[in-house]
């Protein structure tokens, strides 16, 4: 039988997002962030363009957590109390494209700091790296809406990605982005029907398709990974198709899900079976990260530097062109 | 996806004798092409046209057995590129490599203990690879045999040399296990060796148009029950191959690569190992052989593989009844939440981490989660009071307080009615927060 290869033609390729801002470009970042771009499936070079890799970033937060793991503290127990140390340790020691800051401090449960409280922790992380940033808030739509117009105003220029944009709560922050030039992450809770309307819906207020990525919500491996995966997938496939409601790039918030089940952080004593913990866990992270780079995420938040450091190498890896002569 | 009831009718006799029950030809092929009929009814169907028949309505991926009892591992036979499309039916095979150099006996034991529970399911490897090497025909014999007696896992002997594989397969041919591999240069003798011994064969090529070229000679030799390797090792271009493969396969029916495909990691690192595994088991790998074989570095990658081959149509349940989380009495708290299973699984864990010896019944919302069956209607004060009379709660439990679910707070009034006065308290909106409540409100 004659052989011949299989390449699928795509009508459409994904937007491209550009994350951070230069001097020249208005902000004080060293360099920007493409993400998105891809003309094919994940890493299918052999039948289109992957003209930006995948990036990852370290999550940290503007207060000392109380409930990560033990072993986290080798790492980050030093730089808890100082978030732009926390972030400087991520990006320099640890080798993250850039840093995701989780204003847990809002929380109104918590530590119910005010948005002029949120906005300095941001500036102070500005300027302790020079990376492009993600900021979203605490997860309390309410607080949320007062602390994010702040944080644009802020950082106004500098490009953020700032989240994150819901249904029912999208937009305070979508007029936050947009009188402040960033970008936005778009939250839907697993159902590519809300993500598609929650695009229009941003979208009808004015911001440009190419400032939003989405969130499509995903689940810790074990938990539900492969309802993410298979959204992400589909998204992918929609953007391909020419949906350009479905074309942005797309986040997941690995490290968040993953250190919130039992898999990473029951202690070996408690489960003989299951294996050392630490090194569980970061597989538990990465292994969760890497399925969802096959299925099409572009920007990805990690917790452990570990689980960083091997996913950084699958994705120079998968980046290897596989075009065949 | 078979042949169209017309392109079967072309390669009938057209004659409408009625033999075969049908009133015509015409008729009798658009039966085959609904699988509503049998092409042995047509006693006038010439070879030719039989076996062309056969190999088109053929699965695009040829379905393959590897090992004996129950431990026999099916691979391929897979119809998807997408699993949102459709179920994936064959679960990605993982096997673990052990060399006749090292301590076999140590290995095989330690592959062994890779037996898993979690969220109620039991997860296990499922080949043992043995390697030869030594280069040494009795070495790599005692080590099979070594192996062999030690599991009943589906093994993969892994030699080049026939010579070698000869005589491991004196002791080993019994468990049918899939001989690898048969390459440009042992092709022939290593085709006879496994079709003499009915065992399935790898056939390792070197590069994509080179593994489809040497399938087609060991086929033309006779024998079909085949596994391929496109011998990269390179994790993107193993993603190449593996899709091409399947794309191949399932949209061109082609039929040299219409075999399920084994991978082997490159990594030394076992998380890197782990992650590259990751990659060919998500991207249509039959079989991923790893070298690791320390707990932590095999879990995640059977849970994924555990999520990945759900059936996409259908969420898992688990049944709908009181479970008994712990040492529970009759004072134990009892919780509510529906028979999704993700979502009782997590339930589950965390009143388990509350140390709290408590009830759970998972309501019967045909497997979904908390919020959707709520708005769907199935979690409603009824269902709930129904499903904890089923339980048998009055008689179980010497109180009469229940906790439902934060996220359906609403539902307190309606339950309290519809159970005839059970206090309803109000539990955590997330699992996560179970610990710290049941702290509060129960220790
Ligand atoms: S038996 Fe064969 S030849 Fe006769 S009508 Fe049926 S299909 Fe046609």
């Amino acid at each position: 039988m004659a052989f011949n290869l299989h390449k699928e033609k795509y009508r459409s390729k994904v937007s491209e997002v550009v994350l951070g801002a230069t001097k020249e470009e208005g902000g004080t970042r060293s360099h920007t962030l493409t993400v998105g771009g891809e003309s094919t499936l994940p890493f299918l070079q052999f039948e289109g363009d992957i003209p930006n890799r995948p990036i990852a970033a370290l999550e940290i937060w503007d207060v000392a957590p109380e409930d990560w793991n033990p072993c986290f503290d080798p790492y980050y127990k030093d730089v808890y109390d100082n978030t732009g140390a926390w972030a400087r340790k991520c990006v320099d020691e640890f080798g993250a494209d850039l840093v995701l800051l989780r204003l847990k401090g809002a929380d109104p449960d918590g530590k119910d700091r005010s948005p002029e409280e949120c906005a300095n922790t941001v500036k102070e992380v500005l300027e302790a790296v020079s990376v492009p940033l993600i900021v979203i808030g605490c997860g309390k739509g309410e607080k949320d809406n007062q602390v994010m117009p702040l944080v644009a105003e802020v950082a106004s220029g500098e490009k953020l990605l700032m989240g994150v944009a819901e249904q029912e709560n999208y937009k305070s922050i979508t007029a936050a982005c947009m009188v402040h030039k960033h970008n936005l992450i778009a939250q839907s809770p697993i159902d590519i029907n809300i993500c598609k309307q929650l695009n229009i819906l941003i979208n009808e207020m004015n911001l440009d398709l190419n400032k939003i990525v989405i969130d499509p919500t995903i689940a810790a491996l074990g938990y539900g990974l492969e309802y993410g995966y298979s959204i992400m997938e589909r998204a992918r496939l929609g953007a391909l198709g020419g949906d350009r409601m479905l074309a942005m790039p797309m986040i997941g918030n690995v490290g968040y899900e993953v250190w919130r089940v039992k898999e990473a952080n029951a202690s070996e004593e408690e489960f003989p079976g299951w294996g050392q913990q630490e090194e569980r866990a970061i597989l538990w992270e990465t292994t969760t990260a890497v399925a969802l780079l096959q299925a099409g995420m572009d920007i990805l938040v990690l917790r452990h530097p570990k689980a960083l450091e091997v996913v950084k190498k699958n994705i120079d890896e998968l980046m290897e062109s596989n075009k065949y002569e | 996806m078979g042949l169209t009831g017309l392109e079967i009718f072309k390669q009938l006799p057209r004659t409408n004798c009625k033999d075969c029950g049908s009133p015509t030809c015409l008729a009798f092929a658009m039966a085959l092409a609904n699988g509503k009929a049998s092409l042995d009814k047509c006693p006038h169907v010439t070879d030719e046209a039989r076996e062309n028949l056969d190999s088109a309505s053929a699965p695009p991926i040829k379905l393959i057995k590897v090992g004996t009892g129950d431990q026999t591992v099916e691979l391929g036979d897979e119809t998807e590129l997408f699993r949102h499309d459709k179920k994936f039916y064959h679960p990605t095979a993982v096997a673990i490599l052990v060399s006749d150099q090292e301590d076999v006996e140590a290995k095989v034991n330690q592959i062994k203990e890779l037996e898993f529970e979690r969220v109620g399911l039991k997860f296990i490897t499922d080949m043992v690879v043995v390697k030869n090497d030594s280069g040494d025909a009795d070495t790599y014999k005692a080590a099979v045999e070594k192996a062999a007696a030690l599991t009943d896992k589906a093994l993969v002997l892994m030699a080049e040399d026939t010579g070698v594989m000869a005589k491991a397969l004196e002791v080993a041919a019994g468990r049918k296990p899939l001989v690898y591999a048969a390459t440009a240069e042992n092709y022939e003798a290593m085709t006879a060796l496994a079709k003499d011994k009915g065992c399935p064969l790898a056939v390792r090529g070197k590069g994509l148009e080179d593994t489809a070229a040497l399938v087609e000679k060991v086929a033309a030799l006779g024998y079909k029950e085949l596994v391929v390797d496109t011998g990269e090792r390179e994790t993107s271009k193993v993603l190449a191959d593996l899709t091409q493969v399947r794309r191949l396969a399932v949209k061109k029916r082609f039929r040299p690569l219409g075999y399920p495909t084994i991978a082997f990691t490159s990594k030394e690192d076992p998380l890197e190992e782990a992650a590259q595994a990751t990659v060919y088991l998500s991207k249509y790998a039959g079989v991923v052989v790893m070298k690791t074989a320390e707990k932590q570095h095999i879990l995640p990658l059977l849970s994924w593989r555990q999520n990945l081959f759900t059936d996409p149509q259908k969420p898992i349940q688990v049944e709908a009844k009181m479970y008994g989380v712990g040492d529970v009495n009759e004072n134990s708290p009892l919780y509510i939440t529906t028979n999704f299973s993700l979502t009782y699984y997590i339930v589950e864990g965390e009143v388990e981490a509350s140390k709290v010896p408590s009830y759970i019944i998972a309501v019967n919302t045909d497997g979904i989660s908390v919020l959707t069956a709520w708005a769907a209607g199935k979690l409603t004060g009824e269902s709930i009071a129904a499903a904890m009379k089923k339980a048998e709660v009055e008689e179980k439990l010497a109180h009469k307080k229940v906790v439902i679910p934060g996220h359906v707070a609403v539902l307190s009034g309606s339950v309290e009615e519809s159970t005839g006065g059970w206090e309803v308290l109000v539990g955590p909106r997330e699992a996560a927060g179970i610990p710290k409540y049941a702290k509060a409100n129960f220790a």
